[in-house]
């Protein structure tokens, strides 16, 4: 207004009359909710920990051993890139690389663990925050989930491994019988090395198969019958819902449980860490895409429950999508950002060769976070300011 | 997310978004108005209000009596200033300003006339006077109310200090019909309009029935937060008997007081965007509480704005209180003689509360006509911790009440690039701070779009003089 003037020129402090006590002179506000990014990195480990129980019960000490071994390499990495920019160390203590290391381990196959292939895990926790977030500027700057992006790099160094599933510790009686029986030993005699030896399919590769068969039983009408048994066979061994949701069935170190996953993840919301925004949209688009696909073909598609249910949804749906820096701030960016990586994770569960893809339909839509804020930068409540 | 339901269930007016801080008021909420006589001098601003300063009209060493003018300009934005308390003044001088940036004016000293005789007799008892029912605006012409509004020196006293009668003045373009009396103070630690709506509501009420009959408004709205209940029942009781006024009940939640939350919350209406969109472009006008009870003196009884209900609080001064200041006392003298000095560990001097009140860096300041507390804050109390890189967590974005990006502008301020902060709408800024007492980071978000501001403001100026 018409101070503006007078501010122009600066005027010198009064250093002279600047009485017996001068006070700290800082800009308003001088009060502050107490929130740190400590305390929600924290926040978010804690929620972790139950689904980290969880997989200790299933897959007993792998999941100890691959959480504590890309927790390693995190902090490591981020240890050196601070070394290397000429930082101080302190950035280690604002647990963000703890939670990329947490979620790391959650997405990795407990096979990892066993042998001598737990390098692999330092080795993506090193990437993930090397070359995920560290090359872009440390927190805050990353284009993409760091932890994702570890787990790309190892998908593409190791596949094998990666696609490694081994059962659960608590598996079936029936299960159990039948392993004795191609060792040809009583099942008492079996031993936790003889478990961990045997893999196992994931159920979304079950119903990758399942839906593959059906597609070629359709294709080929003269081999028909025959396609159709195995998609049968193999829909016989598919786990029921209630396996799928207390998670014991093959599958990632944290993503089995999807009902733990839900609790953990409601939590992180109640307590305003969360936005509730990206899980929501994500699990409304799986469930309309699998309603739909499930509708034009239910020998074919699984049901939404079924979807829900199994592999990283859940997980991903409240600890992966809702990870700050590589989604979209603005509202309405978020409910886009779950959108769309709920409806690539069931184009690439459905129609892609990959049985899950959640990791893919994060980075994707990590790289359209820019454009996506772009098209959703908020209206002032007054509307925009006239030029 | 809990409190949010409760509010939306309870009924309460309320706005979308913004915060809860701690309320803080316990300090002095149940201490009365006190009257403060200074005994050095004072030293009375030139800039008390937005606009051009004033220039004095009496010459130095001039004998001026309690109310005297002394200073005016002739500006539509603007508010005459008067003595305000009787003495003798002196050379012009320069003093600091408690607002934010530092900023120096001219401002003339009045040496006190000798005790007793600076100050009519009975003042406080005046000050506070209950009778006020009697009035019956109507019976003024509008314009004549206007006029002496104008007389007066009336300024918004909510911080703002927009010249009150320029808001008041009917225009036919644009009619006013409501008329919002602005009980909320969602300031932390502030208590002065509460006492002043427990101790004088009529006087309040009054007020705003002439700025009522004067805005040519329908209409009257008395809107005031759930947490001071026995100033609503004052509040009430007053407005009883008045035609046309009703006491909203507001959710206590920050800002409630800023004109662009008040108006949505008490009449679902939306003010257009600053800085040039206007409550008065909806048709509405808002009066802050002590602005009301300082129209009902001067239209009624012809006493301009010489004294104001000051706060003096936190945990920096031994003894909080609310006291009855005249314009010009030195934030030193308030203090030390009423509220028991500071104490060793005051930290902080702010000129109002906590959320927006700018810091003094001395006590060395004039109180003025937009200085409704004086908060002094202790380390324990505040919040100052080093700046942290942004995690895009979005927390400003969700409780910005004007719906901005606080992150978006502040990060386009860092790097001097004003267009891009525009274009995220900048200017639609009202400095509430709610942005940066969410922030996890640190970021002081308020601040880096405050300096934004001043800073485009600084390239408009000198574009056009470019022009030139």
């Amino acid at each position: 207004m018409s101070d503006a003037p007078d501010a122009a020129k600066p005027i010198p402090l009064p250093v002279k009359d600047a009485g017996p006590r001068g006070f700290l002179v800082s800009s308003a506000p001088h009060l502050a909710s107490g929130a740190t990014t400590q305390r929600i990195m924290f926040d978010v480990v804690i929620a972790m920990l139950p689904l980290l129980m969880v997989a200790i019960y299933m897959y007993r000490f792998s999941a100890i051993v691959l959480t504590v071994i890309t927790v390693a390499g995190c902090l490591a990495a981020e240890a050196l890139a601070n070394k290397l920019r000429g930082r101080s160390l302190a950035s280690l203590s604002d647990g963000s690389a703890i939670v990329t290391g947490m979620i790391l381990a959650f997405s990795l196959p407990p096979a990892m663990a066993g042998g001598s292939k737990f390098y692999m895990a330092f080795i993506g926790g090193v990437v993930a925050i090397a070359l995920g977030k560290a090359v872009f500027g440390g927190l805050g700057n990353n284009l993409f989930n760091p932890a994702m992006v570890g787990r790309a790099f190892l998908m593409i160094c190791f596949p094998a491994v990666m696609a490694m599933w081994t059962p659960t510790a608590k598996m079936l009686p029936e299960e159990t019988e039948e392993l004795a029986l191609s060792k040809g030993v009583e099942v008492s005699a079996l031993t936790q090395a003889d478990v961990d030896a045997i893999t196992t399919a994931t159920p979304l590769y079950q119903a990758a198969k399942v839906s593959e068969y059906v597609a070629k039983a359709n294709a080929e009408p003269e081999k028909a019958e025959k396609y159709q048994q195995k998609a049968n066979e193999i829909r016989d061994k598919m786990p029921g819902l209630w396996r799928l949701t207390i998670g014991n069935v093959g599958g990632c170190v944290g993503e089995t449980s999807a009902l733990l996953a839900l609790i953990c993840g409601l939590w992180l919301v109640f307590r305003g860490i969360a936005d509730w925004r990206q899980p929501l949209a994500l699990l409304v688009t799986v469930i309309v895409f699998a309603l739909i696909t499930n509708a034009i073909n239910s020998e074919r598609f699984a049901g939404p429950l079924y979807h829900l249910t199994s592999g990283a949804l859940m997980f991903g749906a409240f600890f992966i999508a809702t990870d700050y820096v590589g989604a979209p701030v603005n509202p309405w960016g978020r409910l886009i950002f779950g959108a769309g990586v709920g409806l690539l994770v069931m184009l690439i569960r459905v129609f892609g060769t990959y049985p899950e893809g959640f990791m893919f339909a994060i980075l994707i839509m990590n790289s359209l976070t820019p454009l996506i804020e772009r098209w959703t930068t908020p209206t002032p409540f007054g509307g925009h300011v006239e030029a | 997310m809990i409190t949010a339901l409760r509010e939306r269930m309870s009924g309460l007016k309320s706005f979308q978004r913004g915060i809860h801080p701690p309320h803080r008021k316990k300090y002095s909420e149940s201490v009365p108005i006190e009257l403060f006589t200074p005994e050095s001098n004072l030293l009375i601003p030139m800039s008390q209000h937005i606009g051009p300063p004033c220039k004095p009209t009496i010459k130095p060493r001039e004998e001026v009596t309690y109310g005297q003018k002394i200073a005016e300009i002739d500006h539509p934005i603007s508010a005459p200033i008067h003595a305000t308390l009787a003495g003798k003044t002196a050379m012009i001088a320069v003093t600091l300003l408690p607002g934010p940036g530092g900023r120096r004016c001219d401002a003339v000293p009045i040496k006190l006339a000798s005790d007793g005789e600076a100050l009519p007799p009975d003042f406080l008892a005046q000050f506070l006077d209950r009778n006020w029912d009697s009035v019956e605006p109507t019976s003024y012409d509008p314009e004549e109310i206007i006029q002496k509004i104008r007389a007066g020196g009336l300024v918004g006293m909510g911080g703002a200090t927009f010249p009150t009668y320029f808001k008041l003045k009917r225009n036919p373009d644009q009619p006013v019909d409501t008329i919002v009396l602005n009980g909320a103070e969602c300031e932390p630690y502030l208590t002065a309009d509460h006492r002043l709506m427990l101790e004088c509501p009529e006087g309040i009420v009054c007020g705003l029935m002439l700025a009522k009959h004067a805005a040519g408004a329908q209409r009257a709205i008395i809107a005031i937060e759930e947490n001071k209940p026995d100033a609503i029942e004052a509040m009430k009781k007053a407005a009883q008997g008045r035609p046309d006024v009703e006491v909203m009940v507001c959710a206590a939640k920050y800002p409630m007081g800023g004109e662009r939350q008040l108006i949505p919350a008490v009449l679902k209406r939306v003010v257009p965007s600053a800085p040039k969109g206007l409550p008065l472009n909806v048709g509405v006008v808002v009066v802050n509480v002590s602005t009301a009870h300082g129209i009902a003196r001067a239209v009624v009884k012809d006493l301009p704005f010489t004294h104001r209900v000051v706060t003096v609080t936190g945990l920096g001064v031994k003894k909080p209180g609310n006291f009855l200041t005249p314009i010009g006392t030195s934030f030193k003298e308030l203090i030390e003689t009423c509220a028991g000095g500071v104490t060793d560990q005051a930290l902080k001097v702010l000129a109002g509360g906590p959320m927006m009140g700018p810091t003094v860096p001395s006590l060395d300041v004039p109180v003025t006509k937009g200085v409704g507390g004086i908060t002094v804050m202790i380390d324990a109390e505040t919040m100052h911790r080093e700046e942290q890189p942004c995690i895009r967590c979005g927390r400003c974005i969700d409780n910005c009440p004007l719906y901005l990006s606080p992150t978006k502008i502040a990060h386009a301020v860092k790097h001097g690039d004003y267009d891009l902060a525009n274009q995220y709408d900048m200017q639609a800024c009202c400095e509430c701070g709610c942005c940066a007492f969410v922030c996890p980071a640190q970021i002081p978000l308020a601040h880096y779009i405050r300096a934004g501001k001043n800073e485009w403001n600084h390239i408009q100026v000198q574009r056009k003089a470019a022009n030139k």
